[in-house]
């Protein structure tokens, strides 16, 4: 079985797009939403839910007004500045680290496993799709994910499906080093701003720390044709490879409008090309691991 | 009065109204880029830098030489980030939060701490504007110590305006925590509406006061319009898709330059927050 995780650093390159895309090109698959704190894809994907579970992520403090004592060894321990003068621990704040609760002389902390989101399993017009929503200003993403991940492979081991693909949330940081942990590709949806290039330099260079062979596809390439040079030749100059330059067209916009996938809603440039890197990276994924 | 530009979906315009916003404000102004996974302002108000300093989280380092692998460090630790097996104590210093619980339990004060870099905050100057950000080292999971390092440079004078990172997660509320006013950038497509209505719940959690930029302002669906008037969130400005302005973005050139007239728009976008609360 094979794990693709698609990603970007910089937010609105195109990631969900491209996804649902291949979601509609690719056969025999499982999908995954490791964005859980902003998911998109279930907007294109119409999933019908068919298991709904709680997440469920570490603890957090509650002080007893009736046993405190106020001492204030709570207020001096916590490096998280999450107990106020009135001794009332902030959720938002607290880190679930448990200082407070196993140094209180009174007893008086409790320590509570807290409900911090949903994950699902669904059904969609393309397959399985196992996704999640992250609570409302809570914590453990990177956890999350993890678990939308490993749902995800159980899923495809079960109905023999040999390909999950991965979407993935911006950024370099907890959640998306969760998403790429272990996966057989990496593909950068890249778009040719200072920006896009900036945070795709970080992008693939988080993915060389974790030795994932990693591929790049140019979004919106006609926006500024010398940047996309740019990162051909850093792709070259890499050893990353370069399997896609999608151009620029409104057509993607109306294709979300409607909830369908730039394949289902038009066959124009956009579509032609997103099957070229779809048919690019299916040959990157079948080599990786045999070398 | 702090600011926090904070949007849900990533690539809405969060970085072009922050960076357009301190060129247009007069007075007093701070730019703090908490996006620390991937800070992006500097590439577009290109500051001088005149300083960089380390910042690190407290993680455990132990003396075998004084520990009975009694094992009370990893029963406290919450995160998996120390172990003792038989005669030996592992650690992995990328899960560690740095609360210090495994060196104040331990019988034989075998825990001492040691400082590690998981990035550096950089401070500038441009056009006017005090300018800091946070770069978060690549490999490093954890944003919010460093965001709250940047946080740290707050100097409470004149205007502060945060450019958050996307999403709705902890990076996010470390970043507008604090905030008096968070404006969320968002374009009117399914996408954008969705993280729109999420974010929004996360400002409401919080307490923060917001409203709303709407970017790309000509594409899509009705959507987002129709959600603000339910909400009754207001809309602070709207920003057309112009080749003009997208082709600009991407070579890093300023919003304000080009459209001068947008000085006074965004000046009238602050105002309007200052109606708003009440200053």
């Amino acid at each position: 079985m094979k794990e693709l995780v698609v990603i970007s650093g910089k937010g609105g390159t195109g990631k969900t797009t491209i996804v649902a895309a291949f979601a509609t090109l690719a056969q025999d698959k499982v999908m995954a939403d490791a964005d859980v704190d902003a998911p998109d894809l279930h907007i294109i994907l119409d999933p019908t839910i068919t298991r709904r579970e709680e997440f469920r992520s570490g603890n957090l403090a509650f002080i007893n007004k009736e046993l405190c004592t106020e001492c204030g060894k709570c207020r001096e321990l916590c490096r998280f500045g999450a107990i106020s003068e009135g001794y009332v621990v902030d959720k938002i704040d607290c880190e679930g680290c448990g200082v407070c609760y196993n140094f209180c002389p009174a007893e008086a902390i409790e320590f509570k496993e807290e409900v911090s989101g949903e994950w699902f399993i669904s059904e969609t017009r393309f397959g399985s799709l196992v996704h999640a929503q992250l609570g409302v200003a809570k914590e453990n993403s990177g956890k999350l994910v993890t678990l939308v991940r490993k749902n995800a492979k159980m899923l495809a081991e079960n109905k023999g499906k040999e390909l999950i693909i991965v979407d993935g949330a911006p950024g370099i940081g907890c959640a998306v080093i969760s998403s790429i942990t272990g996966s057989d590709l990496v593909l950068i949806i890249s778009e040719p701003t200072i920006s896009g290039i900036h945070d795709m330099r970080r992008t693939a260079a988080l993915a060389a720390h974790f030795k994932i062979p990693t591929a790049v596809c140019i979004n919106k390439c006609d926006i500024n044709l010398e940047i996309s040079q740019n990162i051909r030749s850093y792709c070259q100059e890499n050893n990353l490879k370069l399997v896609g330059e999608i151009p620029f067209d409104t057509v993607v916009t109306e294709a979300m409008v409607h909830r369908k996938s730039v394949i289902e809603f038009s066959q124009g440039a956009v579509s032609q090309e997103i099957e070229r890197t779809w048919q690019n990276t299916t040959r990157l994924l079948n080599q990786s691991g045999e070398a | 009065m702090i600011v926090g530009i904070a949007s849900g979906k990533g690539g809405t315009g969060k970085t072009t109204v922050a960076t357009n916003l301190a060129l247009s404000l007069n007075g007093k102004v701070q730019l703090l880029d908490c996006d620390v996974e991937e800070p992006n302002a500097h590439l577009f108000l290109k500051p001088k830098f005149h300083g960089s300093e380390s910042v690190g989280i407290p993680i455990p380092q132990v003396d075998e030489k004084l520990c009975t692998f009694c094992g009370k460090c990893g029963e406290i630790c919450q995160y998996g980030a120390i172990l003792a097996v038989k005669k030996k104590v592992l650690v992995f210093p990328e899960l560690c939060h740095g609360c210090g619980g495994c060196s104040l339990v331990c019988p034989e004060a075998a825990i001492s701490e040691v400082m590690r870099e998981i990035g550096t905050v950089e401070k500038g100057v441009v056009r006017g504007v005090d300018f800091v950000h946070g770069r978060l080292h690549v490999g490093e999971p954890m944003a919010p110590p460093l965001i709250r390092a940047v946080k740290e440079k707050t100097n409470n004078q004149g205007t502060v305006i945060i450019d958050a990172p996307p999403g709705t997660s902890c990076p996010v509320i470390e970043s507008i925590k604090g905030s008096g006013y968070v404006i969320l950038v968002t374009e009117p497509t399914p996408f954008g509406l969705y993280d729109l209505t999420l974010a929004v719940d996360m400002v409401k959690a919080l307490s923060i006061p917001s409203g709303v930029i709407i970017n790309k302002a000509d594409i899509g669906d009705r959507g987002v319009d129709q959600f603000c008037q339910r909400e009754n969130l207001p809309v602070l400005l709207r920003i057309p898709l112009e080749r003009r302005i997208a082709e600009a973005y991407s070579r890093g050139e300023m919003m304000v330059d080009i459209y001068p007239e947008y000085k006074e728009k965004f000046r009238s976008v602050i105002s309007e927050v200052k109606r708003l609360i009440g200053e």
